[in-house]
């Protein structure tokens, strides 16, 4: 690599988390927001500009709140359960494109920090990590409801985690390869993949819900049955930790499902690669709409379908999702195998 | 090659020195009142009862042990549908390929489901 792709790269890192950080903290003021006016009522307005610093406000809260660490708890488990969660979740953002490539003189410089030959297996890997903070956040805290939580959710992810995997296979097989620049660049020429696996991609939404412990699927933080589920136990910015990954997880959810199903940055009709600088605008933009409008449906669904049962998710998970998942990949199989022979 | 995943390595590192900076300036900056009660499991403000790592329900290792078999099967798949496309255009010997290991792993998916692995009462 040259000083001018690691210099890119850096500032794409540094670009790409800063991003993420401020989606995540409007994440958090935009759910309780929409929320209220989904409950005709304001919501957080005081703090800031009409309540554009009340994450601010909350974050140093957080920060000055008691760190109280259990007697009973394992002390290494229990203080790196949170950072397990953490990383894995910021991790992840780091393969999807968010935009055109964009010319600096005789570079081109692709808007995204590594396009990795396997990224998809990438994003799967690091949010199966994810499952361990939460398995030993519930293990290490040495009490009853974290642990019964944390079993829940390693239970719920496993089982969706499946789905999830299957659904996409569809996409790798008529893409015919991992990374996201393929993926999207063969939604430029042939059309965006929810035209082609429909299935798919509900399944995949489905699971990404289940995934990121949203409602209808937070058995695991059922506040009714289980107080709070694995992060019972954690106070301060230790408990922020939890809450921080579980949006940043939205957010690359978002991002996942925009860029196998939905064309990425892609606006349809229109060349973005033949109109320079604006085009990647155009792109850019394109691309936050749509991972806005996913973490839209987010709130917007928590708000509109009452939770489930743990034997009903369970039941949906293993008996409708994986076979479906299943019957999708044999199709598109079926499919791809007609159209080549014709 | 090795140099794509430079990028990811700096992610890497800017990820775990936010988590373990958080985790470190939250314990140096909170005040710290320690009493016996704030520091005991919470049980809804009952001392706590019983052993915590009591017996659990084995449900929870049978999808633990169904999953690792499943997820292997995904694994497989993956290898197999990014080259799908280029064999396809020789014949459709590579679906049948697969056909025939889906059809064994769906004997042993009826099984567990006749089992009632997935039945959580």
């Amino acid at each position: 690599m040259s000083g001018f792709d690691i210099a890119a790269a850096l500032v794409k890192v540094l670009l790409v988390f800063g991003v993420t950080m401020l989606t995540i903290m409007l994440m958090t003021l935009a759910e309780r927001r929409v929320s209220a006016f989904m409950q005709y009522r304001l919501g957080p307005n005081r703090v800031g500009f009409g309540g554009l610093l009340q994450p601010l406000a909350d974050g140093l809260k957080f920060l000055l709140k008691e760190d109280i660490i259990p007697t009973q708890a394992n002390r290494p488990i229990y203080l790196l359960a949170p950072v397990i969660v953490m990383v894995p979740a910021l991790m992840t953002m780091a393969v999807i494109p968010f935009g055109a490539p964009l010319q600096i003189g005789e570079h081109l410089v692709p808007l995204q920090v590594a396009d990795l030959n396997i990224g998809v297996l990438y994003i799967l890997a690091l949010t199966s990590v994810g499952v361990y903070g939460l398995v030993l956040a519930g293990w290490g805290s040495g009490s009853k409801y974290p642990l019964l939580g944390g079993l829940r959710a390693s239970a719920q992810l496993i089982s969706y985690e499946l789905a999830m995997g299957l659904s996409i296979i569809g996409v790798v097989m008529l893409t015919g390869g991992l990374t996201f620049g393929e993926i999207i660049a063969y939604q430029q020429e042939t059309g965006w993949n929810i035209w082609k696996q429909p299935l798919a991609a509900l399944i995949f939404l489905i699971a990404i819900f289940a995934e990121t412990n949203r409602l209808p699927f937070d058995l695991t933080e059922a506040e009714q049955e289980l107080v709070g589920g694995y992060h019972t136990e954690y106070s301060s910015l230790k408990f922020a930790m939890f809450y921080l990954s579980e949006y940043a997880n939205m957010i690359t959810a978002s991002a996942f499902m925009v860029s196998l199903f939905f064309g990425g940055w892609d606006v349809p009709f229109v060349d973005e690669l033949a109109m320079g600088g604006w085009g990647v605008a155009l792109s850019v933009l394109a691309f936050v709409v749509k991972v806005g409008f996913f973490l839209f449906l987010y709130i917007w669904v928590r708000w509109t379908f009452p939770r489930f049962r743990y034997d009903q998710l369970m039941r949906l998970g293993w008996k409708v999702l994986l076979p479906l998942a299943l019957v999708n990949v044999v199709l598109t199989g079926f499919w791809l195998v007609w159209r080549a022979g014709a | 090659m090795i140099g794509d995943y430079l990028p990811i390595l700096f992610v890497f590192l800017l990820a775990a020195g936010f988590a373990l900076g958080a985790l470190g300036l939250t314990h140096v900056v909170g005040p710290r009142i320690k009493t016996r009660v704030k520091l005991s499991a919470y049980e809804s403000g009952v001392d706590p009862v019983g052993p915590t790592h009591s017996r659990l329900n084995v449900r929870y290792f049978l999808i633990g042990l169904v999953f690792i078999i499943f997820d292997l099967e995904v694994v497989f798949l993956y290898p197999w549908a990014v080259i799908f496309r280029e064999q396809a255009a020789q014949g459709p010997f590579i679906l049948y390929e697969m056909l025939f290991f889906l059809v064994v792993l769906l004997v042993g998916y009826l099984y567990i489901w006749r089992k009632g692995v997935f039945e959580w009462e």
